[in-house]
């Protein structure tokens, strides 16, 4: 559903989306780099199990919690990618507290 | 980052950096604690690394932006990006979150320039994947140069909307449509307040222009559409679109729907800090009452910009610079006719920005029947996935008030601690008989107003042996 603009003067970083290596222009949000290589949603809903996507894109909908370097519920709006980063769609509460990937 | 501050500063855009530019040029110590990475808030997102190329698609208003950051960068205020302030007290006592750890410092004056939030208007279907707020898509362009890349249906009302079809067509969007939700009943009110919008023709000029622009390359608009539902496919992701146009159900296919219905205050914090608030009836929004200088009802705690009234960019970086001069008065360090005389200028142009204001909340005002949707299945709060039926429910069995529905039904306890279900809480609380919207109808607000990890509250303990 979304495509990113071509951008040659940005370094690129390589980052893991699901286990998936990508490449990525540096500065990205994590939820614009989901959104972009092909995620239509990126974690489901505690009470339902509900699929849900970024929503807000500004921190304040909590929509967009992913897992990120193992650990969950992180806002990938509000974070930027980085070099060898892993980033995963989270199911409801994500892996218990103090669990890694 | 030190323990107190004379002046603190909570948000970097346009109000925060020309309030952080004005104080710190008399010497004061003075700090911007902001959650973003980068300076520049939402209206001038990423205005520091944005590709020449996609500054100008942003335009001439956006591009505004770079001076602004750059006498910021110049100043001696004290910067800390990736900062999450979650606490504020009436004695000015503030609780962040820096760099995964938590720390509380004082200041002798605070300014809060939370800016706005997109107004949340429930509407069947709203939660599902593909839908998304327009100024979220704005962002997704502004910070990351990613666009859709197979059509986007534009929904909703406001100037925003506008204008980012108008940027997508100048980067190749396919606009599916705009559904314009404004009634001709708006029109009508909005029309006694044209003449004074006329003082500000360079915005109606604008959005003129953008409307013909569109029109020429094609794209559909539909004003005074209603009953707007967002419809799923097997995989619980938006397929297609239906709304209501001249007595006619229609629908479109499409996988991406932009929905926008104005912004209002984020007041999360001058509620914790027990600020008083009011309903501001034309801007349907509640916003903490406050001076010409921005003085709230708490000494030493002010507000500016959007987030103390919705005025725009232009106008946030003027409101900025005189809580700027007030904050420095209070300090006694400018005497009271040095803050008057600097002031004049900054008071002129706020002025002029406040021309077009009532035009606008008119001609752009949400339907009644949308801000207190009837749809009993749609969900109203996205985290704990309450229904409107079930608060309606919640009315019945309490004395009707939002505090109450909220112990009964759990609306608004999720993570984002009622941000997008507050208003439209308050309005069917008052549609169902209950207390009218007013400035009691609100959540009450405590901190932590933003989550935070047992692990980041107990870093405090660290901090202060």
């Amino acid at each position: 559903m979304f495509k990113q603009l071509p951008n040659s003067d940005v370094e690129m970083v390589d980052v893991f989306l699901n286990q998936q290596k990508i490449s990525v222009p540096m500065g990205t949000s994590v939820a614009a780099m989901a959104l972009s290589n092909g995620l239509r949603s990126t974690r489901t809903t505690v009470i339902s199990n509900s699929r849900r996507a970024p929503f807000c894109m500004m921190g304040v909908c909590y929509d967009c919690l992913m897992i990120i370097d193992g650990k969950a519920n992180q806002r990938a709006c509000m974070t930027h990618v980085a070099q060898d980063m892993h980033v995963e769609s989270q199911q409801r509460v994500g892996p218990i507290l103090g669990e890694v990937l | 980052m030190k323990n107190h501050y004379q002046l603190v500063i909570v948000g970097a855009g346009p109000a925060g950096l020309a309030a952080a530019v004005t104080a710190s040029e008399q010497g004061i110590s003075c700090a911007v604690l902001d959650e973003q990475a980068a300076v520049g808030g939402q209206i001038y997102r990423a205005i520091e690394s944005v590709p020449e190329q996609r500054a100008k698609v942003l335009g001439t208003e956006y591009q505004r932006g770079t001076a602004l950051a750059k006498a910021f960068r110049e100043s001696k205020a004290e910067y800390f990006p990736n900062t999450k302030v979650w606490s504020l007290t009436a004695d000015k006592q503030i609780g962040l979150l820096h760099d995964g750890k938590s720390k509380l410092i004082t200041a002798d004056q605070v300014l809060l320039v939370s800016g706005a939030i997109e107004r949340p208007v429930p509407f069947p279907g709203w939660t599902l994947p593909g839908v998304m707020q327009a100024g979220a898509g704005q962002i997704l362009f502004k910070s990351s140069g990613v666009v859709p890349s197979e059509g986007v249906v534009l929904a909703g009302s406001g100037p925003l909307l506008l204008l980012l079809a108008w940027q997508y067509m100048q980067v190749g969007v396919e606009i599916k449509a705009m559904l314009d939700v404004t009634p001709l009943s708006n029109h009508l009110q909005a029309m006694p307040k044209l003449p004074r919008a006329l003082l500000a023709h360079h915005y109606l000029t604008k959005g003129l222009v953008y409307q013909r622009d569109l029109k020429r390359a094609g794209v559909v608009t539909k004003i005074g559409v209603s009953d707007l539902r967002a419809e799923a496919d097997e995989n619980d992701e938006l397929q297609t679109v239906h709304y209501r146009h001249l007595g006619r159900e229609h629908s479109i296919e499409t996988g991406l729907l932009m929905t926008h219905f104005g912004i209002i205050p984020h007041i999360w914090l001058t509620q914790a800090a027990g600020c008083k608030h009011q309903w501001d009836k034309s801007q349907q929004c509640w916003r903490p009452s406050h001076d010409k200088w921005g003085n709230t009802s708490l000494q030493g705690i002010l507000v500016a910009g959007d987030g103390a009234g919705i005025n725009g960019a232009r106008s946030a970086e003027h409101t900025g610079r005189l809580a700027g001069l007030q904050a420095l008065y209070a300090l006694g360090v400018i005497s009271e006719a040095e803050r008057d005389k600097q002031s004049i200028t900054e008071r002129k142009w706020v002025k002029a920005e406040r021309h077009i204001r009532p035009f606008l909340e008119a001609y752009f005002a949400i339907p009644q029947e949308m801000l207190a949707t009837h749809a009993k299945d749609t969900i109203i709060c996205r985290c704990e996935e309450i229904t409107a039926g079930e608060i309606r429910t919640a009315v019945e069995q309490s004395h009707g008030d939002s505090n109450q529905v909220k112990y009964l039904s759990r609306c608004g306890m999720g993570a984002c601690q009622g941000r997008q279900c507050a208003n439209a809480v308050a309005h069917i609380v008052a549609d169902a008989g209950g207390l009218a919207v007013s400035e009691k109808s609100h959540f009450r607000g405590r901190p932590p107003v933003a989550p935070l990890s047992l692990q980041e509250l107990a870093s405090l303990s660290e901090e202060n042996v």
